[in-house]
């Protein structure tokens, strides 16, 4: 029998039914995972206790004939969701010892539909970064390794810990956040699916908010159907976040048809950026090859912003990051730093409650909303991004979804790219303009770098449209047969 | 309008005010904490409140409705499509580190507002704008020697922030700007006006000019919290600035705190300490989009406002515009006034409200809400007025009985007897005696003093312990004094 923590969420979940394996017996397996995995650090708490408590329950349901659709099966979330009684860090310091009193609503769904929470996933201090590198609690390791080199990589970020998790087999899936590219960007790096959804898909309330109006919530898994699965518990329109849709959320499995025949699959001319490594160049025209084989149409389309929405980006992130991130002040929960007056606690606080990365985008955040420079700074990158949305809406007229690579290159080697925050942002160059539309953006694995490292291509779809996403996702996924490990499996190989 | 004479010359002092009116509801602007006044300290907060990670405002319905009723109250533009921004700056009351609040897109727009002067004269004043945003909680400094505590009961409460135009010329118009317009907010419901629980906060936009010349540099006066405070604060302000130009000096723009025990302002921050707020649209909300349909219900339901009350006061029950005007500053005196009148004299009315009503509610301190006599039972009185059943004089003494009892007029008439007597061979017997006692005085009556008329009527009453018709003591004395 296959290890229980090779399976993938649909097949655990079909083998709990079957109960060929019980919900204690697959949450123990994964238990056992998470602690073989701390050479990655891709948790930062464990939740061993209450994965068991909620296993007992779902064996219970299941003994009854009761089956949730997530029932007893393992996940790892990042630190980033409130969890009710279980401390949440969002990777930093000045959230030291905060235990929400609440439960986000992602989560909530997620537990309402029976799914069992192994821990909290490491990630980017307040999910700012892209390498996974400005957690307080430590760099999260990616599991896989460049072919004869054994230098540890970084597993992309900011939801880094959910991708090593997951690809380690020491989650069946994880759920993340993306505000640029952080559930997309680390899937690619990763080896697995990463799915950002339409901005107003998922509840924000309860997650620790980053850039409010980028935010968005999402599956990380092993393959294309297991994010349609996770896609399909968390959704919802939530009364209490303003800007959730009030959709219906269609069941995303049943999307998965493997029938692109007909569909017109849109490639951004610009997206052809200078200095991108030529097996990006190749998978990316490979992608574009299998789709036509399966029936679908490759269009060429312009999105001429494009060359503009990493700056538009990181002026409107950081703006609402300095303006999310001032509730964290020392007075009423986290870190204090005494001082001799009021400013000073302040700014013992937030200096040693921050680190460097997020420090820097509060100065250009506060910067850009300052008299004198928000015209010039913020209002402009806000029509910028009015024009990054009108170039998607102009290109969904002549097509049904669009093919780019998910990121410029495959994972890098922790210390690289470390002295220079802005290579370190080109990484989210082809992630960046989804969100600023508040588009559907899903990575598939697709192949192989010479190195032997993953790489992803990403599939954007017009808003609320993640089925047609996930349909071409899951063509490429079967056409790729993509089917290699990491190096690192905890646990060690079934 | 009242002007400043300097050394140099008359000055204009030019005013504007920034109402904050805490508006009726009973959860917060973006969170469903209770808003009730005197609470325990943090009793009404929610992680919403607190800026807990990850927690989200959902705007409350029946703050926008409030804030859309007060905007038709004040004749104003309601815009369809508004926007919250948030408003940044650090301070331990305001958990998030940002009030949301409404900055280049409110709610209402231009309005305006008649204001009732002491001279009887009326004029006009431009509302600015009416949004809405939070309040921010308290931090109470007294508690500790070195530190500081924060009760967060507020912080999220909405409040409305009502500008004026700068079209007020003296601490007089001020007050009656303020008066009126919390007249008009009680009559919507939409703020209950209260000064003393800080429901009804006012800055003070102060310049002063020569006639004619164009603005100068003005003076904010932050968080005056009476009427009273905002005209001493007025006052004192212009003529500070009167001096200080007069002396050579420069107005500073400068944010000023009013000090109640001195009645005088002093300077708080100055324009370069002045906090940079980096506005900008809240992510977290939509634009408020508000239906037309909605907006013209709402204008439906409005109440009959104090204007249009007064007009009909004058218009139907023939009272002077004052007295109407009197009447129309608190609802409660309005209705009150219409229960008595109803199918009485309404001049009789209202001259008993005004006298003796408001005169014994001002020794009880009480509002009339709380009135010792209720409307019918002062029309009841009013009636054995009417009837004859009392006299004009023991009336009064009935009314006193009244407010001191709370009894019926009937059942103190009874009691104490004091049923008017028009049995004329009663009176008839009085005036007889009295003019057969004081036959001095009847002769020099004769002989021309008719001053003393007054003298045998009180006579007369006197005999009768007041309870004579003094129509009828008139008329028969008259006849008899006769030569």
């Amino acid at each position: 029998m296959t290890a229980l923590t090779e399976l993938t969420l649909a097949a655990a979940r079909d083998g709990l039914r079957n109960k060929a394996f019980s919900a204690r017996e697959i949450t123990q397996a994964h238990i056992a995972a998470v602690a073989a995995a701390r050479p990655l650090n891709a948790y930062i708490t464990e939740t061993p206790e209450r994965a068991l408590a909620m296993a007992r329950e779902s064996d219970a349901r299941l003994a009854r004939g009761e089956r949730l659709a997530l029932d007893g099966l393992p996940l790892a979330i990042k630190d980033l969701f409130c969890t009710d009684g279980v401390q949440t860090s969002a990777g930093s310091r000045i959230l030291a010892g905060f235990t929400p009193p609440y439960e986000s609503t992602v989560t909530a769904n997620l537990w309402r539909a029976g799914a069992v929470m192994l821990g909290k996933a490491n990630l980017d201090e307040f999910a700012m970064g892209s390498a996974n590198i400005t957690s307080a609690h430590g760099a999260v390791e990616n599991p896989w390794r460049r072919r004869g080199d054994n230098r540890p990589l970084v597993p992309g970020g900011s939801s880094g810990g959910s991708a090593a998790a997951v690809a380690a087999r020491a989650a069946l899936a994880a759920i993340g956040t993306d505000t640029g590219g952080s559930i997309r960007q680390p899937a690619s790096f990763c080896g697995i699916v990463g799915l950002k959804p339409t901005y107003g898909r998922c509840s924000r309330w309860g997650i620790v908010a980053f850039a409010s109006s980028l935010d968005q919530a999402g599956p990380m898994t092993r393959n294309v159907k297991d994010a349609a699965i996770m896609l399909t518990a968390m959704a919802g329109h939530d009364p209490k976040d303003s800007t959730s849709a009030p959709v219906p959320v269609p069941d995303f499995e049943a999307a998965l048809t493997s029938d692109v025949r007909g569909l017109r699959i849109g490639i951004p001319r610009e997206y052809r950026v200078d200095a991108m490594p030529g097996e990006i160049e190749a998978l990316w025209q490979q992608g574009i090859d299998w789709l036509k084989s399966a029936g679908a149409m490759p269009v060429e389309i312009s999105l001429p912003m494009t060359k503009y929405a990493l700056p538009a980006y990181y002026i409107i992130a950081p703006a609402e990051a300095s303006s999310n991130l001032a509730r964290y002040d020392g007075v009423r929960y986290g870190l204090r730093v005494p001082g001799e007056s009021l400013d000073e606690m302040y700014e013992n606080t937030r200096a040693q409650g921050f680190g460097a990365e997020v420090r820097r985008r509060v100065l250009i955040g506060t910067y850009v909303l300052s008299a004198g420079y928000y015209d010039a700074y913020y209002l402009k990158a806000q029509k910028v991004r009015a024009l990054i949305a009108r170039d998607f809406d102009e290109a969904f007229r002549r097509c049904d979804a669009i093919l780019t690579p998910t990121a410029p290159s495959a994972a890098f080697a922790i210390g690289e790219k470390m002295d220079d925050p802005v290579a370190m942002y080109l990484n989210d160059v082809f992630t960046v303009p989804v969100n600023l539309a508040g588009l559907p953006g899903l990575s598939v694995p697709a192949g192989l770098s010479r190195d032997g490292l993953p790489l992803g291509l990403q599939v954007i779809g017009r808003a609320f449209d993640e089925e047609t996403v996930l349909r071409i996702g899951g063509v490429i996924e079967s056409t790729a047969g993509f089917a290699l490990k990491p190096a690192f499996i905890a646990g060690g190989a079934a | 309008m009242s002007r400043i004479a300097g050394r140099t010359g008359e000055w204009e002092v030019i005013i504007g005010l920034e109402v904050h009116a805490q508006v009726i509801s009973r959860a917060k602007l973006f969170s469903g904490a209770a808003t009730e006044f005197g609470g325990e300290p943090n009793s009404q907060v929610s992680t919403i409140d607190a800026a807990f990670p990850g927690m989200l405002p959902v705007i409350n319905r029946h703050c926008v409705e409030q804030a859309v009723k007060t905007g038709l109250g004040l004749a104003a533009e309601i815009n369809l499509v508004s926007v919250f921004d948030r408003k940044n700056y650090f301070y331990p009351d305001l958990p998030a580190g940002y009030q949301i609040s409404q900055y280049t897109r409110p709610i209402v727009g231009k309005g305006k507002m008649v204001l009732d002067l002491a001279d009887g004269a009326t004029r006009e004043v431009g509302i600015t704008r009416l949004h809405l945003e939070q309040d921010a909680g308290k931090s109470l400094h007294d508690r500790h020697p070195s530190q500081t505590y924060v009760d967060l009961n507020r912080a999220g409460v909405a409040l409305m922030e009502i500008v004026s135009e700068p079209d007020l010329r003296s601490a007089e118009e001020a007050g009656a700007y303020l008066r009126k317009l919390r007249s008009i907010l009680r009559y919507l419901g939409t703020c209950d006006g209260n000064m003393e629980e800080g429901s009804l906060r006012c800055d003070c936009n102060v310049s002063i000019r020569k006639l004619g010349a164009p603005l100068g540099t003005r003076c904010e006066i932050k968080n005056v919290n009476s009427i009273r405070y905002v005209m001493q604060a007025i006052d004192y302000e212009a003529r500070r600035q009167v001096e200080l130009i007069e002396d050579g000096g420069n107005v500073e723009q400068e944010t000023r705190l009013f000090d109640a025990g001195r009645g005088t302002t002093r300077s708080m921050r100055s324009k370069e300490h002045a906090h940079d707020y980096r506005y900008f649209p809240d992510p977290d909300l939509l634009p408020l989009v508000l239906d037309q349909a909605w907006v013209d219900t709402l204008r439906q339901g409005l109440p009959e406002l104090p204007d249009a009350k007064q007009a009909r006061f004058v218009r139907d029950y023939k009272l002077t515009p004052e007295d109407a005007g009197v009447l129309v500053a608190e609802r409660a005196s309005a209705d009150y006034f219409e229960a008595v009148a109803m199918g009485r004299d309404a001049k009789l009315a209202c001259n008993w409200i005004m006298g003796d009503l408001f005169g014994a509610l001002n020794r009880l301190g009480r509002d009339i809400e709380h009135a010792p006599v209720t409307a019918a039972a002062l029309g009841e009185l009013l009636d054995l007025l009417r009837d004859g059943t009392v006299s004009g004089r023991l009336a009064k003494d009935v009314f006193a009985a009244m407010v001191e009892t709370g009894k019926s007029a009937k059942a103190i008439v009874e009691e104490r007897g004091l049923r008017q007597v028009t049995d004329s061979a009663a009176i008839e017997g009085a005036v007889n005696s009295v003019l057969a006692r004081e036959s001095d005085k009847v002769a020099e009556y004769r002989s021309g003093k008719e001053k003393l008329f007054g003298f045998f009527v009180g006579q007369v009453m006197k005999a009768t312990h007041g309870k004579a018709n003094p129509a009828q003591v008139n008329a028969l004395l008259h006849k008899k004094l006769a030569p």
